[in-house]
């Protein structure tokens, strides 16, 4: 079968700048035009190094896409994933014309709309006619496009009743319907969309996916679905692009991709650590010094058996003697979804712990075993007071880590195989009684 | 390979870090016409769903600026307005200044103001201060009408001068003055994305242009009262030039030339399209850096 490329993205580039914007800003712009005006290349393009977070770079630039060369074929969907920071709203900012790419070409067949994030432009004060209007305008509906599918457009987000009234009413259910109807009915020939799903209930999820699976199907329309959600990906998409520190790691079948995602989050080290204070995470009151994944014996591990106690262990330095600093972890599973938070004041010694004077804390919070399911998770870690509330440093999806289940019998499912609904397991106790029949 | 490459010219459009600093890219803001149309609708209808006092406030603002001028310019300062009214004279003033004022205040933040909705969705960026310039028209008309009122009231008392023939250019004037508003607007929101503070000096700013513009005293008292080597800052500032054509064209006194419409006309022209050209530029990065 022939395919028809219909978006070719060429070698495509971004690079930002970190830190803060200062007097420095006009030094590099004259610096960067004395160099253009000579006709010499950017002084600053050479520089810039992997997009990696959790590695403190050296230079103040860094590439958020490097080098992205993938096709798009005519008609499929086609999905990108990537973890928080590789790269994917960068990527999709510059196909949605955003921002412009600081190197290489991107060729579109068709026009592209962007669902980035729905809702947007939408007027509280405006009905939900009105915002039909607006909002129809603002993604490049003409207003007789917007005339004629106007029932349509109404009927599919079920918001029949309320057409008149003005949207800060409406629930953010009914505010996220609506969005996603209007820029259902666009009629782009490439349609981007990023996390919607995320929003709304069971009914209306499943909703949006038949309505994105009849857009690349009946009406021939490219989906671009870009999503945490490696279920939905798996039910939508049959070729996904695996994006990682601004780099494309894989373009493919989208099982293969999904695998390929899934093991380059266990690559990483289950331990991470910054030198110097200096180059640390955080601020004057409490800087990350090292974040380890750690087994019942204080060895780094990222496998664990769904039976054992994983240790999460958080060393900082805690430089705050107005307020009594906690370390606080959260637990998240490979939908994005926070399972749960915790945090070190939870320790009975902790206020005694943080007297006055600073020093370097080692907060080690133990998850029981028998209590996560199986899977892959991230952990964030931050550090911060409360009372007033202050995060000195968050850092999110820091580490990953696998719990894995052997069937052997000794967990929750026992030996049952098969899929174990729920998002935690916990061991719980049963109590069991049997009466004879008479 | 089986895929069937296209050929460079069969892209509907290509996406390249490489721009011409003069593609105004017309033709896209004119596909996005209906947007421009919603932007101003969405202002009209959202300014009178708010609160009772905003368009409350667009009617005493002029009233009582004018109020406080007339005490402090002509019953201290002692400027003569002629045979005109000296609130009226002052009203005239300030309705057509604040045509220019607003739309300068309202388009030069236009970055920072619609950060979000610029940071998920592509339309022709100019389509917003555009959209403002035309929906403070409305404002400005409710403004005129005000005038018109005391106009009147004044023309049966003798003291409101009498309409020039002039007054079928005001078309011009208003265009002018909104031009060089969004002009202006557009060229320093460019700038602020970059240097941020420099927002609090448009308030400041306008407030000192108003004094060097013509608005409170007509241009001949500024060449009279003071030398050359000053009153040129009012006798050559096109916006001081507007200001006096508009109040020939109501009161027919003052100094007028059609010359003086077109060459502030031209200058207006001149400056939007500064404006646009710079606001395209920055459009296109601009959220990396806001």
């Amino acid at each position: 079968m022939e395919k028809k490329v219909i978006l070719s993205i060429e070698n495509v580039s971004k690079q930002y700048r970190l830190g803060v914007m200062g007097t420095r800003t006009i030094k590099h712009d004259i610096n960067r035009w004395w160099h253009k005006i000579r006709g010499k290349e950017d002084p600053y393009l050479k520089i810039g190094e992997r997009n990696n977070r959790s590695t403190v770079g050296k230079s103040k630039y860094v590439w958020a896409l490097k080098n992205i060369d993938f096709q798009v074929y005519e008609g499929e969907v086609l999905g990108i994933i990537g973890k928080n920071g590789s790269g994917k709203s960068t990527l999709l900012k510059i196909l949605s014309k955003v921002t412009m790419p600081t190197k290489g070409l991107i060729k579109s067949g068709g026009r592209i709309a962007s669902l980035l994030e729905v809702g947007t432009g939408f007027h509280p004060e405006l009905t939900g006619k009105e915002n039909i209007f607006l909002n129809g305008a603002i993604l490049g509906m003409s207003k007789s496009e917007i005339v004629s599918k106007f029932d349509e457009i109404v009927e599919f987000a079920g918001v029949q009743r309320y057409i008149d009234t003005p949207v800060k009413r409406y629930s953010s259910g009914m505010k996220v319907r609506l969005a996603f109807a209007v820029a259902a009915h666009l009629e782009p020939e490439i349609l981007v969309v990023d996390e919607v799903l995320a929003v709304g209930d069971a009914e209306f999820q499943n909703k949006a996916i038949g309505k994105m699976k009849d857009i690349s199907g009946d009406e021939g329309r490219t989906v671009l679905f870009v999503s945490h959600d490696m279920d939905a990906i798996q039910k939508l998409t049959k070729r996904a692009v695996v994006l990682s520190d601004g780099e494309v790691l894989y373009v493919g079948e989208t099982d293969k991709a999904v695998q390929t995602y899934l093991k380059k989050g266990l690559e990483s080290e289950p331990t991470i650590s910054w030198d110097t204070f200096e180059t640390a995470p955080g601020n004057d009151f409490g800087r990350l010094k090292n974040v380890t994944l750690q087994n019942a014996d204080n060895k780094a591990c990222k496998r664990f058996n769904v039976t054992e106690p994983i240790q999460i262990s958080v060393r900082y330095w805690d430089l705050n003697t107005e307020y009594t600093n906690t370390a606080m972890i959260r637990i998240i599973n490979e939908r994005g979804q926070c399972l749960f938070a915790s945090n070190e004041f939870s320790a009975p010694n902790w206020s005694e712990v943080h007297s006055d004077h600073k020093g370097i804390v080692t907060a080690v919070c133990t998850i029981p075993g028998n209590y996560m399911a199986e899977g892959q998770f991230t952990v964030s870690v931050g550090v911060g007071n409360y009372n007033p509330n202050m995060t000195h440093v968050l850092e999110e999806n820091l580490l990953a880590f696998e719990v894995y289940d052997n069937t052997m019998g000794e967990g929750v499912r026992g030996k049952a195989s098969g899929s174990w609904p729920g998002m935690v397991r916990p061991m719980l106790a049963w109590h069991v009684e049997k009466t004879a029949l008479d | 390979m089986k895929d069937k490459v296209k050929d460079t010219d069969e892209w509907l459009f290509i996406i390249s870090p490489e721009s011409n600093l003069f593609d105004l890219k017309l033709k896209e803001i004119w596909r996005y016409r209906d947007l421009l149309v919603q932007f101003v609708v969405r202002d009209i209808v959202t300014l009178y769903k708010q609160t009772v006092l905003g368009p409350i406030w667009h009617i005493l603002q002029p009233l009582l600026t004018s109020v406080v001028f007339t005490i402090v310019f002509n019953g201290i300062a002692d400027i003569k307005t002629g045979n005109v009214n000296s609130f009226l004279f002052n009203l005239a003033g300030i309705t057509i200044w604040n045509y220019f004022a607003e739309c300068l205040k309202a388009t030069s933040d236009t970055f920072k103001k619609n950060e979000n909705i610029f940071g998920k969705v592509y339309f022709p960026r100019v389509i917003t201060p555009l959209s403002i310039t035309i929906s403070n028209l409305v404002k400005f008309f409710i403004q005129l009408c005000i005038f018109a009122g005391f106009y009147c009231f004044f023309y049966f008392q003798g003291s409101a001068g009498s309409l020039s023939i002039a007054i079928l250019t005001v078309p011009v004037v208003i265009v002018t003055m909104g031009l060089l508003g969004l002009g202006f607007g557009m060229i320093i929101s460019s700038m602020v994305t970059k240097y941020r503070d420099l927002v609090f000096l448009i308030q400041f700013g306008i407030q000192l242009l108003m004094y060097i513009s013509a608005v409170m005293y007509p241009i001949a008292i500024t060449v009279e009262r003071l030398p050359s080597y000053i009153s040129w800052v009012v006798n050559y500032n096109p916006l001081a030039r507007v200001v006096e054509s508009f109040r020939y064209m109501v009161f027919a006194e003052g100094q007028f030339s059609f010359l003086h419409i077109g060459i502030t006309f031209v200058l207006a022209v001149i400056v939007f399209f500064i404006g646009l050209v710079i606001f395209n530029k920055t459009e296109r990065n601009f959220i990396d850096t806001i």
